[in-house]
């Protein structure tokens, strides 16, 4: 309770920061009213690759897609699944993803399972800032990808891509550990079809 | 098993300290008035023989016409248990006394229902939101609530 008395930097009280998160999910909620475009130019580059930088690609997607560092946003119940599938009976680590770390600034995947809620959705924006490029994301069961059972809410994000752009969905509720492997496989395939000359688009 | 008391004795008692505070009674259930709803809780938390010193819970249910706050009480000495509810008319500001100074476990309760359904606790130490966040328009478990 002591600490609790301490006296509070200028702009530091309990109602300037609660004045402040609320500001920011307003300004949030304004920013982002359509779903940002998935990811998918790559599709359109088939078969136009350099044929020297082709071979380079191959290597280095190959060197990326070999060990994809996750960081997980378990916000809700598919949060077991992905645990279920870090684990031994299904166990990630055959793709080199077993660095399981919730550490943005290391990852290159960011696994988003669960409701995501407008309160929560400043701080799936910050964790997708701080990640460094290449970066992809895999929207994991129902909720992520539309809203789900609570696309009507009114505190739910309808879709985590309105926030994130979304590389891989995984669909169910919750999907099954072998969904999310099947998910990963998918998003493999992806980058090692992806052209390192080619720059991301900025979501 | 927690016996439940017959509300019409409790009733009569609350009439006997406290007259006019209550409004009807049957089952497990007593309705005690908006403006005598902390006397009558602590008259129920102090008096010997009832010690009802633990809030199970405390919820609001939206009759459109009404608000009623629904208070589940127990007694860990006695092992009896009582509902006590009390009805709120007033839509635009409704306000009823805070509970906390008697059952601590109201604090979050009633901020709660005052982030979701709009009813201001007064006498609450920290009375803000809870779930949603600053700037929230409307209050979103009522009835007549639009998105």
């Amino acid at each position: 309770m002591e600490l609790n008395n301490l006296p509070k930097p200028e702009g530091y009280s309990d109602r300037d920061l609660d004045k402040k998160e609320g500001d920011g999910i307003e300004s949030l909620q304004q920013q982002y009213k359509i779903a940002i475009e998935d990811p998918d130019a790559w599709q359109e580059e088939q078969g136009s690759h350099n044929f020297i930088l082709g071979s380079a690609d191959a290597l280095i997607n190959w060197a990326r897609s070999s060990s994809v560092w996750p960081v997980n946003a378990g916000l809700a119940c598919c949060a077991f699944e992905m645990i279920s599938a870090a684990s031994s009976r299904f166990d990630i680590s055959r793709f080199g993803m077993e660095i399981f770390r919730p550490s943005p600034r290391q990852a290159d995947l960011l696994i988003v399972n669960g409701t995501l809620t407008w309160k929560m959705a400043p701080q799936l924006r910050r964790i997708y800032d701080q990640m460094s490029e290449p970066k992809w994301v895999i929207a994991m069961g129902s909720c992520a990808i539309s809203g789900g059972l609570f696309k009507n809410s009114y505190a739910v994000v309808p879709g985590v891509n309105m926030i994130v752009p979304v590389d891989v969905y995984v669909p169910g509720c919750p999907p099954r550990p072998e969904a999310l492997l099947y998910g990963i496989q998918m998003l493999h395939k992806k980058i090692k079809k992806e052209s390192t000359l080619q720059k991301r688009k900025q979501a | 098993m927690t016996t439940a008391l017959a509300a019409t004795e409790i009733a009569a008692k609350l009439e006997a300290a406290l007259a006019g505070s209550t409004v009807e009674s049957n089952g497990n259930t007593v309705v005690v008035k908006d403006a005598q709803l902390l006397a009558a809780a602590s008259f129920l938390k102090t008096t010997a023989g009832l010690d009802f010193n633990y809030l199970n819970y405390l919820t609001v249910t939206d009759y459109q016409t009404h608000f009623e706050l629904v208070y589940d009480l127990i007694s860990i000495e006695h092992n009896h248990h009582l509902i006590v509810k009390t009805r709120l008319t007033d839509r635009e500001k409704p306000t009823v006394a805070s509970v906390v100074s008697l059952w601590r476990g109201a604090d979050f309760q009633e901020r709660e229902i005052y982030d979701l359904f709009g009813i201001s606790f007064t006498g609450h130490p920290n009375l803000k939101r809870i779930f949603l966040w600053d700037g929230f328009k409307g209050y979103p478990l009522r009835k007549d609530y639009k998105q």
